[in-house]
């Protein structure tokens, strides 16, 4: 399965090239691209946006290990990223991952087997005012507390 | 103190502060404007210097200075980068900021830009502030349409454009040279210093790196005066309004302005609201997770700018103020810390990437009952061997190429020292031979 852009992330793509002053410059842009294209970056994906950055597959990849945000492995429709730093632990961190342990059947760095749920425990989401945060795909959830969490993810299908 | 009013702050919660109708009524880029049709670069680098604006990301290094590092004339292009990638454990006000009021940091940008004469410049920001990196796109969008960036801004000579750039997860590339590899699309492996970005920074072009907070002040220092600016506090070598942010056991966890230098129990039980539950407060975290813990008896009277918390033997940091109450367990906070930084650490450099793994294992085996005796002294002596010896006195002598190291070892060791009871209580009870 080879990759590509779709057309309109083509132009997107395309579009970076010509802001930045460098190509390589563009490499991040470019994966977060991909990955929102593809759910995640597979090493097809990678040789593919190594050619379009003119540089080689093993540099790239270099650059997608170092990245907690870059994924290698499918997850599921939704990442649920449980922030367990100081502040949120402090407020009840350690428990939201419990109960989502329990509720779903899941550890951290699992999804759930209808694919819809992957849990991760991540370092600090720079939300600690309104601890504890979970990042659902791209969006922050805050102040949470279990029956919280219940409601906001039984609506996520 | 009692007449402060909010300026970076100012327009918290308003409905439309977003916009850039909503800050051009509100005196918005009339500053940039004036600096970039009215004033030369010297002049604007002058009246920051004169400011004494110290960097809110953490260092605390003079912003006027910084940008006068950059070297006059040659033909390599000059770039500023906006360091948004709030990752501190306990920071969280450049988001705020962003998100209530991205305009005050574009147009503080553009008076830097015009500062150091840069026409590109980088909103570095963290990779998981989807939301904010759209509503600065959305923003600087706005500014093409009004001639505030783009080409000839303002009806002058100047050009300028800004990318928003994503960072993906990784608290390293908060340091600026992690930052300027990171932006290079490599990994965040901070650089061997000098030479210092002012001279080779991004593309190995002279390049400032300024904190979203920092930034966010230019617009008021210029319309204000630096006078003004300077008056602000309890300390003029470290001046200026300032973002404290409060999180843990306290009632109103938030983020508070207040002139630098305000006492923190002043910002802890007048605007946090107290200890939860009325609670007996136990330690605080001054500046950040790297900062060094203080004990509830180390707080009197304790100014929050940068000399006074070093004072204390901590630092001001980000200002990320974490409080705990008498129910913290300091050993479990120890061991988050530990694996915070284990993490977080990039690797490159051996004490740091070691030393980091080895502290949480020892603080694991410690918590679940498994502790050595001879344990407690190995994770003093591993923070030295990472961050070496903690003295204010005499500076920082780390052992590895970035600050982490110290970042570190500091706050593990005086958790360690201030706290050392505590640890002592999980080692395993010694059978009598």
């Amino acid at each position: 399965m080879s990759f590509a852009f779709t057309p309109e992330r083509q132009e997107r793509f395309q579009a970076l090239l010509e802001r930045y002053p460098d190509k390589r410059s563009v490499t991040l842009p470019a994966l977060h691209l991909a990955q929102e294209q593809e759910g995640y970056l597979s090493g097809e994906t990678i040789v593919a946006l190594a050619r379009l950055l003119s540089i080689v597959p093993a540099d790239l990849m270099d650059t997608v290990s170092f990245y907690t945000m870059f994924h290698t492995k499918p997850k599921g429709k939704y990442l649920l990223q449980v922030c367990q730093t100081l502040s949120c632990s402090l407020a009840g961190a350690d428990q939201l991952v419990g109960h989502l342990n329990e509720k779903y059947e899941i550890k951290a760095g699992e999804t759930t087997t209808d694919g819809r749920f992957t849990l991760v425990k991540v370092e600090c989401l720079g939300s600690c005012g309104t601890a504890p945060v979970l990042q659902i795909n791209d969006d922050y959830y805050e102040r949470l507390s279990l029956p919280k969490v219940d409601r906001i993810l039984g609506k996520l299908r | 103190m009692s007449e402060f009013q909010p300026v970076l702050t100012e327009h918290l919660g308003q409905p439309g502060s977003t916009t850039i109708e909503y800050y051009l009524e509100h005196q918005g880029y009339s500053a940039a404007k004036r600096a970039v049709v009215g004033m030369t670069a010297e002049q604007v680098i002058q009246e920051v210097k004169d400011s004494g604006l110290r960097g809110r990301g953490g260092a605390g290094f003079p912003t006027g200075v910084k940008w006068g590092f950059i070297p006059k004339g040659g033909d390599q292009p000059r770039y500023l980068i906006n360091n948004a990638d709030e990752s501190e454990p306990g920071t969280f006000k450049d988001r705020l900021l962003i998100n209530h009021n991205p305009h005050q940091v574009i147009e503080g940008m553009i008076i830097a830009c015009w500062a150091i004469d840069c026409h590109l410049a980088f909103i570095y920001i963290r990779g998981e502030f989807v939301k904010e990196a759209r509503l600065l796109e959305t923003a600087i969008e706005e500014c093409r349409g009004r001639n505030v960036l783009g080409k000839k801004i303002f009806g002058s000579k100047f050009d300028l454009e800004i990318i928003v750039h994503r960072g993906a997860g990784a608290y390293i590339c908060g340091e600026e040279t992690g930052l300027l590899e990171s932006l290079e699309g490599k990994r965040g492996w901070p650089r061997i210093k000098p030479p210092f970005p002012a001279i080779a920074g991004y593309l190995q072009c002279p390049t400032v790196v300024n904190n979203v907070e920092t930034l966010a002040n230019l617009p008021h220092i210029l319309n204000r005066g630096s006078n003004w600016f300077r008056s602000i506090g309890a300390n003029p070598d470290s001046p200026g309004p300032k973002l404290y942010c409060v999180s843990g056991h306290v009632k109103k966890p938030g983020v508070y302005e207040a002139p630098s230098g305000v006492e923190l129990g002043t910002i802890i039980y007048d605007f946090a609201g107290g200890i939860r539950e009325d609670n007996k407060l136990k330690a605080v975290i001054p500046g950040g997770s790297s900062a060094p813990v203080l004990k509830a008896n180390e707080i009197d009277g304790l100014k929050m700018d940068f000399p006074g918390v070093q004072a204390a033997g901590s630092m001001l940091g980000s200002a990320g103020i974490i409080v705990m109450d008498e129910t913290a367990d300091m050993v479990q906070v120890c061991y988050n810390l530990a694996r915070f930084y284990a993490h977080e650490s990039c690797g490159q450099c051996t004490p740091c990437r070691e030393g980091t793994t080895w502290l949480v294992q020892i603080l694991k085996r410690l918590t679940s009952g498994q502790g050595r005796p001879e344990d407690i002294e190995l994770i003093l002596d591993i923070t030295d061997n990472i961050g070496g010896r903690i003295d204010f006195s005499y500076g920082s002598f780390g052992k590895t190429i970035c600050p982490f190291g110290e970042a570190v070892s500091w706050p593990v060791r005086a958790l360690v020292d201030k706290f050392r009871a505590e640890f002592e209580a999980y080692l395993p009870r010694r059978e009598p031979a």
